[in-house]
C-alpha cells in the first residue's frame, strides 16, 4: 500500500517537475513547481518529519511561489518566443542525464551503513517532531540560528537597496 | 518505511530535471525555479538520510538551506526587478554587461 502510495506521488513529483522545465508560459512553470513542492511535502510526511512538511508547505509552497508569481505577473512576463539555439539544448541536457546517470551509479556501487541513531520512530511518537528540532536547534545549532538572523536582515538591506529607483 | 534508496532516486531525478532548466531555459524567473527546485530535491535527500540514519541533524540543515531560499527569493527576485527596469527584458541573454 505504502510503495504504490510512493509510487503515485513520484510520478506526479517527476512529472509536474518536467512540466516545470518545458512549459512556455512561466506562470505554468510556477504552478507547476508549488506540485512539486506538495509532492516533496507528502515525502517528508512519509519519512517521519512533518514539522518539516508543513515548513516545506508554508514557506515553499506559500511564501516563495507568491513572491515568484507576484514578479511574473509583475514584469508581465510574455511567452517565450526565441528559442535557444538546439546546440545550448543538446549540451545543457546531455550534463543533466550525465548527473543523473552519476548519482544512481553511486547510489547503485554503494551501501547504507546500518548505523542507526536516537532518532526512532517511537521517539518522534513520544517525544514530538518539533520538540526534538528545537531541541537541536537551541543547542547544537545555536551559532549558524544567529548567523541565520544576521543572513536575513542582510537580505532585507540588500532587496530595499535594490528595489531604489536609481540603481 | 520504504527503503531510502528510492527517495534518493527520486531527489537524483528532480535534480537532474532542475540542472537541465538552468542549463536551457533563458527566462530568468524560470531558471530561478528550477535552483529552487534543485534545492528542494537536495533537502528531500537530507531528509531522506536523516530518517534513515535516526539523526535530526540533517532536519535542522533543511531548515537552514529554507532560511537561505527564503533570503535568496527576496534579493534575487530584486536584481530582476532592476535589470527589468533597465532593459525591459528578463531575457539571460540580454545580461552582456561585461561582456567583452
Amino acid at each position: 500500500m505504502e510503495s504504490i502510495f510512493f509510487l503515485v506521488v513520484a510520478a506526479v513529483a517527476v512529472i509536474s517537475s518536467i512540466l516545470v522545465v518545458t512549459c512556455k508560459n512561466p506562470i505554468n512553470s510556477a504552478l507547476s513547481l508549488v506540485m512539486t513542492f506538495f509532492c516533496l511535502a507528502t515525502f517528508y510526511v512519509m519519512l517521519d518529519a512533518p514539522f518539516m512538511a508543513a515548513t516545506q508547505v508554508i514557506v515553499y509552497a506559500g511564501a516563495i511561489m507568491v513572491l515568484i508569481i507576484f514578479v511574473i505577473m509583475l514584469l508581465n512576463v510574455r511567452v517565450e518566443t526565441v528559442k535557444r539555439g538546439t546546440h545550448a539544448v543538446i549540451a545543457g541536457s546531455a550534463i543533466g542525464l550525465f548527473i543523473l546517470f552519476q548519482t544512481v551509479w553511486f547510489l547503485m556501487k554503494g551501501s547504507m551503513t546500518g548505523k542507526v541513531g536516537d532518532m526512532t520512530k517511537e521517539q518522534i511518537v513520544s517525544v514530538g517532531h518539533v520538540e526534538l528540532i528545537g531541541k537541536a536547534l537551541f543547542t547544537d545549532f545555536l551559532l549558524p540560528f544567529e548567523v541565520t538572523s544576521v543572513l536575513l536582515l542582510a537580505a532585507i538591506v540588500g532587496a530595499v537597496i535594490l528595489a531604489k529607483k536609481k540603481i | 518505511m520504504l527503503a531510502i534508496e528510492n527517495y534518493l532516486i527520486v531527489s537524483a531525478i528532480l535534480f537532474a530535471i532542475g540542472t537541465i532548466g538552468v542549463l536551457t531555459k533563458r527566462n530568468a524567473i524560470v531558471i530561478f525555479m528550477c535552483i529552487e527546485m534543485m534545492l528542494n530535491a537536495v533537502n528531500l535527500t537530507f531528509i531522506a538520510f536523516s530518517r534513515h540514519l535516526g539523526n535530526i541533524d540533517g532536519q535542522v540543515f533543511v531548515f537552514f538551506v529554507m532560511t537561505v531560499a527564503a533570503a535568496e527569493a527576496a534579493v534575487g527576485l530584486a536584481l530582476m526587478i532592476a535589470f527589468f527596469k533597465n532593459r525591459e527584458s528578463i531575457d539571460v541573454e540580454d545580461v552582456n554587461l561585461l561582456k567583452l
